[in-house]
């Protein structure tokens, strides 16, 4: 008995210094120069679906530019994933992962708890990371090393309640968000502060994780006479949602944000008569040549449309996920370097135009964006068409 | 079996752990001796998150296998006790400054000190091991107190029962502690953050480079005092009447144990140590957020306990480095796509790792169902075939 | 008015689908005195069955054959998992439970690619029918008339048949019942795959309702199954039903108490406070036998 256990041990140890010395020796054969940039976003867990497409737009911005020119050298650019769990007790040893990786700069997460996780971790090592559509403040403030490019919840959260108000002409919101997630409940606090200020009353509630019955929930909106609801939840919840809201014939209005604008969600909206407003980074055909070229991507690969979830809708994330990588390669052309210290201090100063419009960072590291899109979905043909561009104030 | 407690033991055991933690120190340091540091050792390396997680984890699965192993009440709690121990910690520790930040959807903290400040601050050598070693201390005596008042009703029960109503707990305290309406203490949903984390343990030379790392230190020495601490007690006379409630209730009972009182002892003690890792998780993480909390996290240490030996101390501690390292550094190979020369190893994609692990534990629960250890700790490997013989 | 009724509405189609989960734990728990953790996760599993199997065939093909394999694959857990620790303490037999549900959590993540799937419409299921002015779907009126059906059923194959009195011998006395040459092993399969049966059946009505499954989507009905078990005494089914309903209807009404309370957030919490308070105050719950410990 003693021996098989000292046997199988002996197994795992040398499993896992395979695995060490595994990751060394890629991509550096052959004399080619590679730079390394991180992917530290969830593959599992309840974010995995939107972090796989932030990802897919990594990638696709990988294959579409694989080398980079820094300092007068031609480096190939290598994308390393490590997978955050969408949980905040896996984001620091992914986080650790990618700096025992030796990468340049990280991108991601989706979501902004694992990002507040892993963060502290990257400032420690001396590595920049720039979030793509981690919204909450705290990921930012107070941490030098973090960066990021989507605008931020007090900024959605108004726009939307300013849209619900002046489209709807709204006096009731009635706002519905999982309890303990940052997101759900950061956003509504702000939709709160903006929809009260402009006249309007708030009807607040929190469902259980992991809840499927939404419709006690759909029921009091309707009777309490809500004139919007807004669902800042998360993908898969908000399928549900929208698909018990069908069928209880809920007529009321919906407000998304960011997350909602997902294929899934739309798919769920597909044939019914649900009205459904998201806020967005991104609407499809505001770069056709970027909507084109991706399309290709993900129909020419079968692991990609998986990942998309099936079909070929673009989603918001995965154009910041495409900006997120080019934002990169400019902080590292500026920085004339690999070294992460040198593209850290290039990167707050990089100023680019993206398919999802123009990036700058402030002196937290946020990016200076005044704009969102609001999309309404096509129940008939299950797309999204543009409502409006909606500014702050 | 009667422990011989000869001093000559307990100074080799105290030498060993002194040689351990020097070992520690060396390794995190190793940069100042030497240039060329082997890439596992860099203090970048995965090793010391992993180490970091080893020692929050170690001590959850020790405090665990107290009340599992050594009295033989199972209970699912555990979470939920690391839970208060994780937000005390959180909510004691948050500098001053900070808070208006951290607590930005209230509009700043019910809570108007914080332990560090009071003793000059993180950045003073007094505030930051004062502040933090009492709020842990803190964090411990809330999670003790809660148990005493959940043991009142639920030690009653029986083995399962008395699981399902402990993790019933857990998830209730889980909701509490998300409840917006706390918002201005517990944050609501938002984690609180910005907390003194092990890296501010790291001592650093005027100019901000760290001079010497004892971030990896400091969590192993906590959790090495810590288990200390439960190895004293279990091999006391309260250990002993654990030990024969573990047996046989009746005839502890019949012996003149009082089961109410050494049950609730037990559950108090192992719930105080699962607060104090619960803070360390907070350190570890570097916030406290009731979601990780879940019944999930009590299984993991679940397994560790069952993969170590149910009542084996060393067995924990080593089953839960094998465990940390293997779910989150080992085995993360399996989580990409790998080509080697033309061919595409199959089944290699996100998730594998975790299909892999969790068939590696179903094999340790149903084949090597006494665990790595059984219930023997790693001395006694070394004394040889005496004891099994005197079994 | 309308709003109750959409309440109570609500409550019996939860109340329903965590009735046919109970009644499997309810019968493992009953032969084995076995938590079965991993009975939320097969329902998990029979959910993603009825998708994948759908998209390949018909669905009056695919509807059995999820009912098939979801035995099978109970049947199969039984005999690699908790047949080899038979003789174990119980305390093994739960953590090899847990172990299988992490396996079971882990592959439905592989599989799916931690994407959450959509359940098919099922014609007929699926329908929205009005009920006193309030839309619902015919999957809720289905509900409790086939679990009152199922609990009939079931209490005539345990009183009436001889598989039945096997399994009641089973509970009473594992070692005597073996002594007086009852397949032991066959009775305990038989259980599982009854179990796993209902469980198929409940995943087909709880995700018509509810169409999205996730890889934990199994856990939390899995739990309060249990806990309406534990309500209505384990080793009963009418107990579990009547238990599984009560909690149902609970949670839904407590999800719908005014926003101004701010009391929805503890609907789950409810549900393992009422655990506690029946196990410290009724530890054999509503309709339990009083078990006594031999010495």
């Amino acid at each position: 008995m003693k021996k098989i256990i000292s046997l199988s041990l002996a197994l795992i140890m040398a499993l896992g210094l395979v695995a060490c010395g595994g990751g060394d020796v890629s991509g550096e054969q052959a004399g080619e120069k590679v730079v390394k940039i991180g992917v530290f976003e969830p593959a599992s867990g309840d974010s995995a679906s939107g972090g796989k497409k932030e990802t897919l737009g990594m990638q696709y911005a990988n294959q579409e530019t694989p080398t980079v020119e820094i300092g007068g050298e031609t480096y190939k650019v290598e994308l390393i994933p490590a997978d955050n769990g969408s949980s905040t007790d896996k984001a620091p040893t992914a986080a650790a992962d990618l700096v025992a990786k030796d990468v340049a700069i990280v991108l991601g997460s989706y979501g902004s708890g694992v990002s507040m996780a892993g963060g502290p971790i990257f400032d420690e090592a001396g590595l920049a990371a720039l979030g793509v559509t981690c919204t909450n403040p705290n990921v930012t403030a107070g941490n030098d090393y973090y960066y990021r490019i989507c605008f931020l919840d007090p900024f959605q959260g108004t726009v939307l309640a300013n849209f619900g108000k002046d489209k709807f002409d709204a006096s009731v919101a009635y706002c519905l968000g999982e309890i303990g997630n940052e997101y759900d409940q950061g956003l509504i606090t702000f939709f709160e502060q903006a929809f009260t200020a402009a006249g309007g009353t708030v009807i607040k509630d929190s469902f259980p994780t992991n809840n499927s019955d939404f419709t006690s929930y759909l029921n009091k909106a309707k009777s309490e006479g809500a004139g919007v609801i807004f669902t800042p939840v998360s993908i898969a919840y908000a399928t549900q949602i929208i698909t018990q809201a069908s069928s209880l014939g809920i007529e009321i209005p919906f407000l998304g944000s960011d997350t909602l604008d997902d294929n899934m969600v739309l798919e769920a909206a597909k044939g019914t008569d649900i009205q459904l407003y998201v806020s967005t980074f991104y609407q499809e055909g505001g770069n056709p040549e970027f909507d084109a070229g991706i399309k290709n991507y993900i129909n020419s690969d079968s692991v990609a449309k998986d990942a998309n979830g099936g079909n070929d809708t673009i989603s918001a994330v995965t154009a910041m996920g495409y900006d997120a990588y080019y934002v990169a390669l400019e902080a590292m052309k500026a920085a004339g370097s690999v070294e992460p210290e040198a593209i850290k201090a290039a990167l707050g100063g990089v100023i680019y135009t993206g398919v999802s419009g123009d990036i700058a960072f402030d002196e937290v590291g946020d990016a200076i964006r005044d704009t969102a899109y609001i999309k309404t979905a096509n129940t008939a043909d299950g797309t999204w068409a543009l409502e409006t561009v909606q500014k702050a104030n | 079996m009667i422990q011989k407690k000869s001093k000559k033991g307990a100074f080799i055991a105290l030498g060993c752990i002194l040689v351990f933690l020097a070992v520690i120190v060396l390794l995190e340091n190793l940069g100042l001796f030497m240039d060329n540091v082997p890439k596992v050792l860099k203090p970048t390396s995965q090793l010391f998150v992993v180490l970091k997680k080893t020692a929050v984890y170690a001590l959850a699965a020790v405090s665990m296998n107290l009340l599992t192993g050594f009295t033989g009440l199972f209970s699912l709690g555990q979470a939920g006790f690391m839970l208060l121990g994780a937000y005390t910690y959180a909510i004691l520790t948050v500098p001053m400054a900070n808070k208006d930040q951290v607590y930005y959807a209230f509009n700043g903290s019910a809570v108007k000190f914080s332990l560090p400040d009071l003793f000059g601050g993180v950045d003073t050598v007094a505030g930051l091991v004062l502040g933090v070693l009492l709020a842990i201390i803190l964090a411990g005596i809330v999670a003790a107190i809660f148990a005493w008042f959940i043991g009142l009703p639920v030690l009653r029960l029986k083995s399962d029962y008395l699981a399902i109503a402990t993790l019933g707990f857990a998830e209730i305290m889980r909701a509490i502690f998300q409840w917006q309406k706390l918002g201005p203490v517990t944050n609501g949903a938002n984690m609180i953050n910005k907390i003194p984390t092990f890296a501010n343990f790291n001592i650093e030379n005027a100019a901000g480079k760290v001079v010497l790392r004892l971030s990896t230190f400091v969590p192993f020495l906590l959790a090495i005092i810590c288990i200390a601490i439960i190895v004293l007690l279990i091999n006391s006379s309260y250990g002993r009447a654990f030990k024969a409630i573990r047996e046989d209730e009746i005839a502890a009972e019949a012996m003149g144990i009082n089961l109410a009182k050494h049950k609730r002892m037990s559950f108090c003690i192992s719930s105080f140590f699962a607060g104090i890792s619960g803070a360390m998780f907070a350190m570890f993480v570097n916030n406290a957020q009731a979601k990780p909390f879940t019944t999930n996290l009590t299984y993991e240490i679940l397994l560790i306990v069952v993969i170590g030996g149910i009542g084996s101390i060393t067995g924990s501690c080593i089953a839960t480095f094998l465990y940390v390292a293997c779910s989150e550094w080992w085995l993360r190979f399996l989580d990409t796509q790998t080509v080697i020369g033309d061919f595409q190893v199959p089944l290699l994609r996100p998730g594998f790792r975790m299909v892999v692990f969790s068939i590696v534990i179903m094999v340790v629960v149903l084949f090597f169902r006494r665990g790595i250890m059984g219930n023997k700790e790693l001395p006694d490997l070394f004394k040889g075939k005496r004891k099994e013989a005197a079994k | 008015m309308e709003y109750i009724i959409s309440i109570l509405l609500s409550g019996i189609s939860v109340g329903g689908q965590y009735a046919l989960i109970a009644i499997g734990y309810t019968m493992v728990y009953g032969i084995l005195r076995l938590i079965n953790f991993a009975h939320g996760d097969v329902f998990m599993v029979a959910g993603l069955m009825g998708i994948y199997l759908s998209a390949s065939m018909p669905l009056y093909v695919a509807i059995p054959m999820v009912i098939v394999l979801t035995a099978i694959l109970a049947f199969f857990i039984e005999r690699a998992a908790y047949k080899p620790l038979r003789s174990a303490p119980r305390m093994s037999v739960m953590i090899s439970a847990i172990g299988v549900s992490y396996l079971l959590q882990n592959m439905a993540t592989y599989i799916t690619g931690a994407q959450p799937m959509t359940y098919p419409t099922i014609p007929g299921l699926s329908d929205t029918v009005q009920i006193a002015g309030t839309p619902t779907k015919w999957a809720v009126l289905l509900t409790p008339v086939l679990v009152a059906v199922l609990v009939v059923a079931l209490t005539v194959l345990i009183n009436k048949t001889k598989v039945g009195m096997a399994m009641r011998a089973v509970s009473k006395d594992f070692e005597t019942a073996q002594l007086m040459g009852i397949k032991i092993n066959t009775v305990i399969s038989v259980t599982f795959v009854i179990g796993s049966v209902l469980a198929a059946v409940g995943s087909i009505l709880y995700f018509t309702n509810y169409s999205a499954v996730t890889p934990t989507i199994g856990a939390l009905p899995g739990l309060k199954a249990f806990v309406a078990a534990v309500f209505g005494g384990i080793g009963s089914i009418p107990g579990a039903v009547i238990g599984a309903f009560i909690i149902g209807i609970c949670e839904t009404v407590i999800k719908g108490l005014p926003s101004a309370w701010d009391v929805s957030v503890f609907s789950d919490a409810f549900t393992f406070a009422l655990l506690v308070i029946v196990l410290v105050f009724k530890p054999t719950g509503l309709f339990g036998e009083k078990a006594t410990d031999k010495v």
